[in-house]
């Protein structure tokens, strides 16, 4: 229990500290995290649905609509 | 009709506009992760600090570009998710597997093990800190593996049975996928990434000598970076060639496209250099080439290894053609016949549809029967004419030639510099024009990257799936004026990242430029 809690230690410490140090790796961090909200959040939310998943409940109705598609296009 | 036309059109842009973004980033991770393991091995075995600094400096860099790039690729599941959801539903668990794999496996791998590779200095011990940069490679690397035979599926749709009743291919092979295509596609791509990185690792040592700063850690990089690429250059060349025999098989419209050859023959020249005339068609009388220069038997040797061999135009593969005895391909299947199978196969779905329907189990297998036997062209089916399956040639073309002259041109790049770096050290410490042409090469390797992309991806159009899916069918219904909206969006975003990631590179090899890099990366 001991060992394993020096060890959940050292890996926070890795972890903590090593964010606490960095030098550019802040401004790699604000990008990544804007990057990740304007991926995420702004494109995918209001310009990226999938389709199938927000339009239909069931595979078979997935299914259906591809059939329908491919079908009569 | 138009609309979806614009659609799809907009779609392709949008899609190649994100892959292309997404691909700067790529190939450097998996080459230059390479190349700090390298150092960092060399710094392990011989406790030299000028190793340690070498390293660090590499590895600085490494995380600006792992971090600019990570992320850039889920836009393109996006996009399979909202442009593509007829595509995304007929791929069903083939396509999703890989990625789902990939996603779980190698990206904790990548993640976990990144983070001891920048935190984990003087707080871990020296061999683990070098399995965990052995380890990040190792994770891209994987990465590329799932996303390529992936890729390779669509190029080469194997290990599967397409179920009506699911509307989707459905995996009966998961070993298949690894074909020859998937095989050659994933080790040309990775090998590709060594030798872009071994340029970019020569081109920014080539400002450290311009600056006649840190010479001795610029020529150890040169070393180090120049014997990784020259190796990945010339295993992506073995590759390539690989990749051309696989395209010969499976895709040979594709080879006809890359080589602009509308009339096949045995012991076909392969061109070198050339423009192809854009008034020429698969049935008119024009000639292929507006000139061209022609490496004989190039093209025979290229396809089948073999300076005889016959290799199919584009004219031939439109309308058929046998092989005699001594030929590896015997009666092919027309395109006007594949379209009428097609059409066939499409009835037979439609059949399918309307008996199960009706709860009619004996129609119901008997129209999957019909589906089966025609299922091989199922994608011809969207076909008026057979001149909608014919990639774009001109494109193509010169993709593959800027493709092959960069490739051979950094060739010549890398034995330069590694000649330069162990005979002629002052040749580089002093030769201007010398250190110029290795910084000014650099954005071309990207090019080179590219082009290899556009011949891969712009030679197989009109599909999504070979044979199966043509992009109009895979497209989903949506209004075009969003998808041009998003492109643009994605446009900017792109290029802001970029901008930001040139600018942060360049700021700290600026910075490393003008100080010791031994006493800046000292323990």
């Amino acid at each position: 229990m001991i060992a394993v809690k020096n060890l959940s230690r050292r890996i926070w410490d890795l972890y903590y500290e090593g964010f606490r140090n960095m030098t550019v790796g802040k401004t790699l961090w604000v990008i990544i995290l804007v990057k990740v909200f304007i991926f995420f959040v702004v494109m995918k939310l209001l310009f990226f649905p999938n389709l199938l998943k927000r339009d239909f409940s069931t595979d078979e109705e997935r299914a259906d609509h591809v059939r329908n598609e491919l079908i009569n296009r | 009709m138009d609309d979806l036309m614009t659609v799809v059109e907009w779609s392709r842009w949008q899609f190649a506009l994100t892959a292309i973004y997404h691909w700067l980033f790529v190939p450097l991770t998996l080459g230059l992760s390479l190349i700090v393991a390298v150092m960092e091995s060399i710094y392990v075995k011989t406790k030299s600090e000028k190793w340690l600094a070498t390293t660090k400096f590499w590895m600085t860099l490494f995380g600006i570009n792992f971090a600019i790039g990570i992320a850039t690729g889920i836009i393109l599941e996006f996009e399979f998710g909202t442009n593509w959801s007829n595509y995304s539903w007929f791929v069903g668990d083939i396509f999703g597997a890989p990625l789902a794999i990939e996603g779980l496996v190698a990206f904790f791998i990548e993640a976990t093990f990144v983070a001891v590779m920048f935190f984990g200095w003087g707080k871990v011990s020296e061999r683990f800190h070098l399995v965990s940069t052995w380890m990040t490679w190792f994770g891209a690397s994987v990465s590329a593996l799932w996303i390529l035979v992936a890729n390779a599926w669509m190029q080469y749709p194997v290990g599967m049975e397409f179920d009506p009743g699911q509307m989707r291919n459905v995996m009966n092979n998961f070993w298949e996928l690894f074909s020859g295509i998937a095989v050659n596609k994933y080790l040309h791509t990775l090998f590709s990434g060594w030798a872009l990185a071994g340029v970019f690792v020569i081109g920014v040592s080539a400002w450290f000598m311009y600056k006649k700063r840190n010479i001795s850690f610029a020529e150890r990089s040169i070393k180090a970076g120049g014997w990784i690429g020259l190796i990945g250059l010339l295993l992506t060349m073995w590759t390539g060639d690989g990749s051309a025999v696989e395209v010969t098989k499976h895709q040979p419209m594709k080879l006809a496209a890359m080589e602009g050859l509308y009339h096949g023959h045995e012991s076909a020249g392969l061109v070198a250099a050339g423009i192809v005339n854009p008034n020429k068609t698969w049935n008119n009388a024009e000639d292929e080439y507006l000139f061209d220069i022609t490496v004989p038997y190039g093209l025979s040797i290229l396809a089948k290894h073999d300076l005889h061999a016959y290799v199919p135009g584009i004219a031939d593969i439109i309308q058929g053609y046998t092989l005699d005895e001594n030929g590896d391909t015997v009666n092919t299947v027309s395109y006007a016949e594949r379209i009428r199978q097609g059409k066939l196969a499409h009835e037979a779905l439609r059949a399918y549809d309307i008996a199960r329907a009706n709860k009619d189990e004996a129609g119901m297998m008997a129209a999957e029967q019909d589906l089966r036997q025609y299922y091989p062209y199922f994608g011809y089916g969207y076909f008026d004419t057979v001149e909608e399956a014919i990639p774009p040639v001109g494109l193509t073309f010169t993709s593959f030639r800027i493709m092959v002259f960069l490739g051979t041109y950094f060739l010549l790049y890398y034995v330069v510099a590694l000649f330069c770096v162990y005979s002629h050290k002052d040749w580089l410490q002093n030769k201007k024009w010398l250190q110029w042409i290795a910084m000014i090469s650099m954005p071309f390797m990207w090019v080179c990257s590219e082009a290899g992309w556009a011949v891969a991806e712009v030679g197989r159009q009109p599909w999504t799936v070979q044979d199966l899916l043509p992009t109009k069918a895979a497209i989903s219904e949506i209004q075009s004026g969003s998808v041009i909206l998003t492109f643009w969006l994605f446009a900017l975003i792109f290029t802001v990242l970029l901008v930001a990631e040139i600018s942060i590179m360049i700021k700290q090899i600026q910075k490393r430029s003008l100080t010791d890099l031994e006493i800046d990366y000292a323990h």
